[in-house]
Order: structure tokens, then sequence, then C-alpha cells
């Protein structure tokens, strides 16, 4: 699991174009929202939390197709398949390996796209909490879609159509406790009901993940 | 004798050919009585006035979406337990049924939303799971449309619809806290069941009774075109390979 692991992440640092390609992605987002809703501090302000979710959402998004398209093509899935670590560990391994090369880097960068987009003071901390306790389960349900679309050729489309209705409760709660920690509520309820859906997801979305993707290697 | 018996796709067409008349009759009936009884033949509502009376599609169609999501859990279910093609068959056969009552339960809603609340749409916490749900339904949809093989295709999108399920639940109660969040007091109750008076609710239980009937029918047909074509490939191929030896491929 480990050496799976160290060569995914191997992998994404140095075939180029994989990593860092969602943080751009991010901060391209957040330097267009100004320009199409206007530079006012306090509507910015208002809007952050939100924004800065939904941008880590679709960053996330973007990488998703190339979680299993490129192993699939060289035939390494096939040779994971047949290995002694069950396919579902295989998946909740990639997706770890998504979530450090996507969701980390992401978590680390929103408070300074926060500046950016005039986040109320007291809300960096709690903004950076709930993307850590958020984008796990991102990762994890991006590997289920992931898995689902990649026998199919130009899936990708198919992979946002399936995979966005899945992000809806995370969504929900990650951007409300945000947007409660900016405007100085107490974000607690929110943030516990993203963890019990992370914590959900990390727990039964391999099995779903590990099945759909034997369907797919049969 | 058990329902089992009906996995067999000769056994079920034959079930099928000779229920569709009735169900077809019966929903015609329940429809038209149930309509003209509930457009024609009930007072308006003292404050609601006429529009009241979209509640007879608005409900059975709104009460159908979610029933045919459940109806292609199950079958999805029955297909991965049990591997009875006629029950994924019927899986598909019910999406797109689905759709179109999700379709119409948001249309007359936002009809009948725009001189009641003053508005088409509102993010209330109903209206917005079912749009979520319309969201599933077209997902579902667009996978098996994008997968070739039939078997992939179903095992695929069954597990999607067990998964989809759970979501959809989810972002049900998810979208409930985030409404409450938000507006505050926004008290815009679509249950109109408890206190929609006899007058008015009799015809409407014909008009669900209606609807019912209609989705069975209509998924009972699906299902017999879905078998049909299936069969079709089947001999196809069949005749494929019958020719293909002639041809000096394997001989």
């Amino acid at each position: 699991m480990r050496a799976l692991l160290i060569r995914d992440l191997r992998l994404a640092l140095r075939a180029g174009g994989g990593f860092g390609l969602g943080l751009a992605f991010f901060l391209i987002v957040v330097v267009l929202v100004p320009f199409s809703v206007g530079p006012q501090a306090a509507l910015l302000t208002r809007i952050a939390p939100g924004v800065l979710w939904l941008g880590a959402l679709l960053a996330c998004l973007l990488s998703l197709d190339r979680m299993l398209a490129v192993d699939w093509e060289d035939g390494a899935l096939d040779l994971l398949a047949t290995s002694p670590l069950p396919l579902e560990g295989v998946l909740a391994v990639k997706a770890v390996a998504h979530w450090i090369t996507t969701g980390l880097p992401l978590v680390v960068a929103a408070p300074a796209l926060g500046v950016l987009l005039n986040l109320a003071p007291g809300g960096y901390g709690v903004l950076v909490l709930s993307l850590a306790l958020g984008t796990p389960a991102l990762s994890m349900i991006g590997a289920f879609g992931a898995a689902l679309t990649v026998g199919i050729k130009r899936g990708g489309l198919l992979l946002s159509l399936l995979v966005l209705p899945l992000y809806v409760p995370t969504l929900i709660f990650g951007a409300e406790a945000a947007r409660r920690g900016a405007e100085g509520l107490d974000p607690s309820t929110p943030l516990l009901f993203l963890a019990g859906i992370t914590a959900g997801v990390l727990a039964c979305m391999p099995f779903a993940a590990g099945a759909v993707l034997r369907v797919n290697l049969r | 004798m058990s329902l089992w018996e009906y996995a067999n796709p000769v056994k079920f067409l034959g079930l099928s050919e000779r229920l569709l008349p009735w169900l077809w009759a019966l929903a015609a009936v329940c429809l038209l009585v149930g309509l003209t009884w509930g457009f024609f033949l009930t007072p308006d509502d003292f404050r609601q006035g006429s529009t009241v009376k979209i509640i007879y599609l608005h409900v059975p169609s709104a009460l159908m979406a979610i029933n045919a999501w459940f109806m292609m859990l199950v079958a999805s279910l029955i297909w991965i337990v049990r591997r009875h093609h006629v029950s994924a068959l019927a899986a598909r056969a019910a999406a797109p049924v689905g759709i179109v009552m999700t379709l119409i339960a948001l249309l007359t809603g936002a009809i009948w939303g725009q001189p009641m609340w003053g508005t088409y749409w509102a993010w209330d916490p109903r209206l917005t799971s079912f749009l979520i749900l319309f969201l599933f339904y077209l997902g579902y949809v667009a996978l098996w449309e994008a997968i070739e093989d039939p078997d992939t295709a179903a095992d695929l999108t069954s597990i999607l619809c067990l998964v989809g399920s759970v979501f959809a639940v989810l972002s049900r109660y998810a979208v409930n806290f985030w409404n409450q969040g938000l507006h505050q007091g926004a008290s815009l109750s679509l249950d109109k069941e408890e206190n929609v008076a006899d007058v008015f609710y009799f015809p409407l239980l014909v008009c669900i009774a209606g609807f019912v009937l209609l989705f069975l029918a209509l998924v009972l047909y699906r299902t017999g075109t879905e078998i049909r074509v299936r069969r079709t490939a089947a001999l196809r191929a069949r005749a494929a390979r019958i020719v293909a030896p002639e041809g000096g491929l394997d001989a």
C-alpha cells in the first residue's frame, strides 16, 4: 500500500502537468470572480467563503479523470487488480494520493486566495479547517466517479455530471461552516456534519468504487 | 408459482402483454375522471382561486418522481443480487419516465408558485432537493447511454443508483439545514395533504391512482421494448456468427 502511494505521488510530481494544475485552476477561478461580479469589497467579503469552496471543488474535479485513466491505458490497473492488495485498497490509496497532490495544496493556498477576495479576518481558521475536513471526501467520491467512467472514451464530461450531484452535501456543509466562521457565528454544527460525511464516505466509498472498477476490468 | 417466474423474459412479455391493455385503459379512465373532476367539478379555493387545481398534476407527478427512483433502486438491488436481466432493463426503462415526472412536478410547481409566492423559483428545501433528484436522473441515464456492453452498463448503473440514493437522501436533509441557515422563518410548505378538504382530496386520490397506473403501463411497455431490442441484437449477432465461417474466416 505504501509502495503504491509513493509510486502515485512520484508519478504525479514528476510526470508533469497533473501536479499544480489544480492549484493554478483554483487561482484562476478566484481571480475571475471579481471580474465577473465587480470589485466591491463588501460584496466580495460576503461571497468569499462560497466562492473559495466552489473553486476548490472544481479544482478537485478537474484532475479526477487522470486519477485512473493513465493506469488504465498502460495496463498498470490490470496488474494492480491481480496484486494481493484488494481493489478497494488500491482505490483508497489512489484517493489519498489525489488528496495529497490536489486537496492539500488547495487547503494551504485557500487563505492566500481569501486575501484576494477580502475574506473577513475571523474566517481564515474555519475556512482552512472546513476545507481540510471536506476535501478528502471530494477525493474519495471522485475516485468512485473515476472508477465508474474509466472504461468510457471521453468520459470526462460524464464524470462531472455523475460526480457533481454527489458533491452537494459536502459543499453545503463545507461552505456553510466557512460562511459561519467568516460572519463570526459558531461553525461547529456544520463542521461536525462535514466531518461525519467525510468519515462515512471514507469508510463506505472504497467498496462501491472497488465494485465498479471490478466490473470495468472484467 | 412465484414472482421470480417473471424474471424469464418470455414469461414477462406474456404477462405484460396481457396486463398492458388493462393498465392503459384504467390509467386513461382514472386520469380522465380525476382531472375532469378536479379541474371542472370542484370549487375554487377561497384564497388561492383556481390555481389550487394544479395540485391534481403536481402532487401525483412529484409522488411518482420519487417512487420511480425507489423502483429503480429495488430493481437495481434485484439485478445485483439475483442477476435477472428483466430487472435491470426495468430500471433502465423507468428512468426517463422518472425524469419526465420530475420535470412535470418542477414545472407545475413553478407555474403555481408565480401567482402564489410571487416567484417561479425559490431555494426552498423541497424544490432544491427535487432539482438535485433531477440531476441524479440525468447522470443515471447518461451512464446507461455511454456504455456499450449491456451487462457492464447494468452493473455500473445499478451501483450508481445505490450510491446515488444514499446521497440523494443526504442532500435532502443537508439542503434542509442549509436553507434554515440562510432564510430563517421561511415557511413555504408544500405539504398540502393535511389541510386539503375532502372536495379536493378524492379527485386527488383518483389522479394519483391514474399516475401510478400510467407509470406502471409506461414501465412495462418500455421494458418490453428493451427486451425486444436486446433480443434483436442477440439474433443479429447469431446470424453474423453463422454467416462468418462461410466467408472462410475459421474454416
